[in-house]
This record gives structure tokens, sequence and C-alpha cells, in this order.
């Protein structure tokens, strides 16, 4: 998110304070507030529409809010200072990789535009963290060429460049096939344990969201149903909560 | 309208903020002057030699008949480089170097390839506009010069294939220079200097602010292309009548 040398890895806290959106007529989060701890895996469920991705824009800026605020270590995310101080990266739902750019290019795109390090050590780190993800070798590839799950992974280690101290995730197993998604899991998972990142994703994969998360959110119509363990949200009786975590053909 | 109006002054004045980058992104500044010459510069020549070739064609029987043959080279040598090379080789690249632009932009936008840039805290008007720009304002002045030549060369053709105005090169050239002189190829050169900062301003206006799929790349596109060249001949009116007085 910004273009100071890495320092650490460590998570950073993420806090939400009575975020309102609307586009129009249509108020799309109406009063969020949650806390995101360091290091941990948040997860952010609901159905489509229900003001997921507009609250990812929000926490990266690229949205701004009619009310209410977004706090990083306690201070706002829009602050100049926030901006200079911590790290925070976002993987897209669509990998949002530039097509006209190869793999590596896209990958070390971050420190290249930044004159960050030169050319043969950022060679060195998007190989590196190309394998981090399981794409060795892949630096001179078109993302045209790649499938969705390897575009995904290219997305995370271009996140990774960034030497994240908050990552966001935006439906990072949609049009997965299960293996990939399992896959991509894993590997939120093992950036936890690594690097110690703070993450949050949104997502409405039930498979995804009991697999990785710390704690989950549940959302609805831009209103948090509930925030909890993984298990304590699986036996939460509230019933918009239950139809959404057990809808299948046969119980719609 | 004044909306988007507004929208590209500002668009404008940011990228003029951010010249002084443009020497940190001559890569792609030189990458996009090649796409520009080597989109461009087959269809500039066969354009401006046979829109040489036709004003030579309509204005020369009439002025030979008159005992005016001499003014043959005046005319077309004028009226190229003043006007026709600089008018008709913008809009040529309106069309097809704004459109690319507009779609280019327009499919990073909607595909969210800009949010990422901005999450990566790369300015896309310094990594997409600047580049565009600065190439653009060199390739078209250049293209203009170019297409004044082959203009010329083309007019100089029909005056000597034509069996009603046959008219020697040397005589054509000749009349040429007593009435063109090098201030009215600046003008030319100067006019399609600031058509090219129209074309970039629209087209990549137009990319950032596209909305939608694919329907609104392509809407983005046929509105960076009108656009542009219904101000290239508001502006070229207005540029007109500054440089005569």
């Amino acid at each position: 998110m910004n273009a100071v040398p890495p320092t650490n890895h460590q998570g950073v806290a993420l806090q939400v304070r009575g975020l309102r959106k609307s586009f129009g007529n249509q108020e799309v989060l109406k009063g969020l507030d949650f806390d995101v701890r360091p290091g941990e895996i948040f997860v952010i469920m609901g159905p489509s529409g229900s003001g997921k991705t507009v609250l990812l824009k929000h926490l990266i800026g690229l949205e701004e809010p009619d009310e209410g605020e977004i706090l990083i270590e306690g201070q706002p995310v829009q602050s100049p200072e926030v901006m200079a101080k911590y790290r925070m990266a976002m993987v897209f739902q669509s990998g949002a990789l530039l097509n006209s750019l190869t793999v590596g290019e896209n990958v070390g795109l971050y420190l290249a535009e930044h004159r960050l390090k030169p050319p043969e050590e950022i060679a060195r780190i998007v190989s590196e963290n190309l394998e981090s993800v399981g794409l060795k070798g892949t630096e001179n590839r078109m993302p045209s060429d790649l499938s969705g799950g390897m575009k995904k992974r290219v997305a995370i280690a271009r996140a990774l460049v960034v030497e994240p101290q908050l990552i966001l995730y935006d439906e990072p197993t949609s049009e997965l096939d299960p293996l990939s998604a399992v896959n991509i899991g894993e590997e939120i998972l093992n950036l936890k344990h690594r690097i110690h990142v703070t993450s949050l994703v949104v997502s409405h994969d039930r498979d995804l969201a009991f697999g990785v998360a710390d704690r989950i959110a549940v959302i609805n119509e831009g209103r948090i149903l509930a925030i909890d363990s993984p298990d304590k949200i699986k036996n939460n009786p509230d019933p918009l909560i239950q139809k959404f975590l057990n809808a299948n053909l046969k119980n719609p | 309208m004044f909306q988007n109006i507004g929208e590209m002054v500002v668009l404008f004045w940011r990228t003029l903020l951010a010249l002084p980058l443009a020497w940190r992104q001559r890569q792609k500044v030189f990458e996009q002057f090649f796409e520009i010459g080597n989109a461009s510069l087959l269809m500039v020549c066969i354009l401006s030699f046979f829109i040489g070739g036709v004003i030579a064609l309509q204005t020369g029987p009439v002025l030979v008949e008159r005992g005016l043959a001499s003014a043959v080279g005046s005319v077309v040598g004028v009226s190229i480089c003043k006007e026709l090379a600089p008018v008709m080789m913008s809009i040529l690249i309106a069309g097809r170097i704004g459109s690319a632009m507009a779609a280019e932009i327009g499919s990073m936008r909607v595909y969210q390839e800009i949010d990422a840039l901005r999450t990566m805290n790369i300015n896309p008007i310094h990594y997409l506009v600047l580049p565009r720009m600065s190439a653009i304002a060199v390739a078209l002045p250049l293209l203009v010069i170019f297409a004044v030549l082959v203009g010329w060369l083309g007019g100089a053709f029909v005056c000597f294939a034509n069996n009603r105005i046959e008219m020697s090169f040397a005589a054509f050239y000749s009349a040429l220079r007593d009435v063109v002189q090098l201030k009215d190829v600046a003008n030319g050169v100067f006019k399609s200097f600031v058509f090219a900062l129209i074309i970039a301003v629209v087209s990549c206006h137009q990319g950032l602010v596209t909305r939608g799929g694919p329907r609104g790349i392509g809407r983005s596109v046929t509105k960076a292309v009108v656009n542009s060249i219904v101000l290239i001949v508001i502006s070229d009116y207005v540029l007109t009548r500054i440089l005569l007085s």
C-alpha cells in the first residue's frame, strides 16, 4: 500500500466503527462495527449483495465512508501516517493481474514502480514469492495463459512482495475447483503462520471460512448478524445464519 | 457534460504536474511512441498521399484553365501543411490510437487492474496517462511533418501525371516554395500538438470512467473517438483564428 521499505511482518489490529455507505438511495452498509486482532484470520461471510466487497473497498481506501471510521492500530486508515507506517495488500476476486505484463512483472510491479530494489534483486524476490505459492518458473508466462487458481496464487504472490501486515482477500476461492480452493485456503493459513499477517477474508465459501477462520462475522443486508469462533457460529440459533450456513439444493 | 469537461481539465492538470516523472517512465513512453508510429505510419502515408493528390486534382485543372498554373503548388502546399495534414492525421490518430487508449484503460478499470494499482500506491495517472500523453504529444507532430511531406509529394505526382495539369515536379515545388513558409508548417505542427493533448486527455478520461462490462468498454471507446473528433474540429477553428490574427 505504500512505498516505505519493509520493516517487519507483524500483523496489525483493525477496527471498524459505525461504518455506513449508500449508493444513491440504496444503503449498502448500515453501521458496521467489528475488531480484527493482530495476526488473526477474520472471515466475513454473507450472501451475494450483502455489502462484503464494498466493505473491503473501504478498508483499502478505494471508497470513502458516508459515516464511521476505519482504524489501523488506532489511527484512521486514510491518514498519511497510516499509509506511510503500515503495509496492506489486497487479493482481488478476479486476481486483477495486469494483463499486459508477464507474471514476473506483475509480482515485481510494486518494487519496480517504487524503485525499492535493483532489478536483479527484484527478480530474486519475484522468484522466491512465486515459489512460495507453488508457481516456480512461471515468471515469463502471461496472465492469460494461467488457470483461475494460478491467477489467484500469482495475486497472492504479488501481495506478499509488499511484505504486508494486513492482507484483504475478496472471494479468494470463487470460480475455483475444490482442489484449487483447498490450495488457496492452505496458502492463507501458511501466511498466518509464516509471517503472522492479519488476514481479512471476504467469502461466501463455507468450507473455506470454517477451514481457515479464527473468527467469523456473518453479514446480511449491510448489517453484522454475529461475530464468533467458527464452532459458535455453526451453533448460532439466528435463523438467518442457520439458513445461510445450511442452504443446499435439498434445503434451499 | 460539464462534469466530464471538469474531470478532463483536472486530469490534464494532474498529468502536467506529473511531467517531471516522465523520464522515470521513459520505457513506457517509448513503448507507446513505438505503438503509435508502428500502428499509424502506413495509414498516414497512404492518407496524406491521396489527400495531396485529390487537392491537386480538384484545383489543378481549374487553375490551369485560368492561366494560374503556378498557383497549384501553392494551394496544395498551404492547404496541406496548415489544415489538412494536422486535422486529418489527428482524426486518424483519434480513431486508431485514442480508441486503443480508451479500450485498454477501460478494460483495466472494469477488471479492477486500476484498483490493484491503487492498492500498491501506484498512481494510475503516472502509470497509465502520463506515458500515453507524452508519447502522443511527440509522435503526432512528427507524423504530421511526415504527412505534410508525403501530401506534397502526392500533389506533385498528380500535377505531373494528370494531362489536364502537366506540371513538372520542379515547377510544382518552385510554386510551393514561393508561398509556403516555415511558419505555415510550424502552425500545422503546433495545432497537431494541441490535438494530441486533446486525444490523450479525452481517451484516457473515457477509459478511467468506464463502468460496466464489455458494453461499457465499447461505449467508452465510441465516446472517446467521437468527443476527440468534435473537440479537434472546434479547437481547430479557435486555433486558426488565433494563429491568423
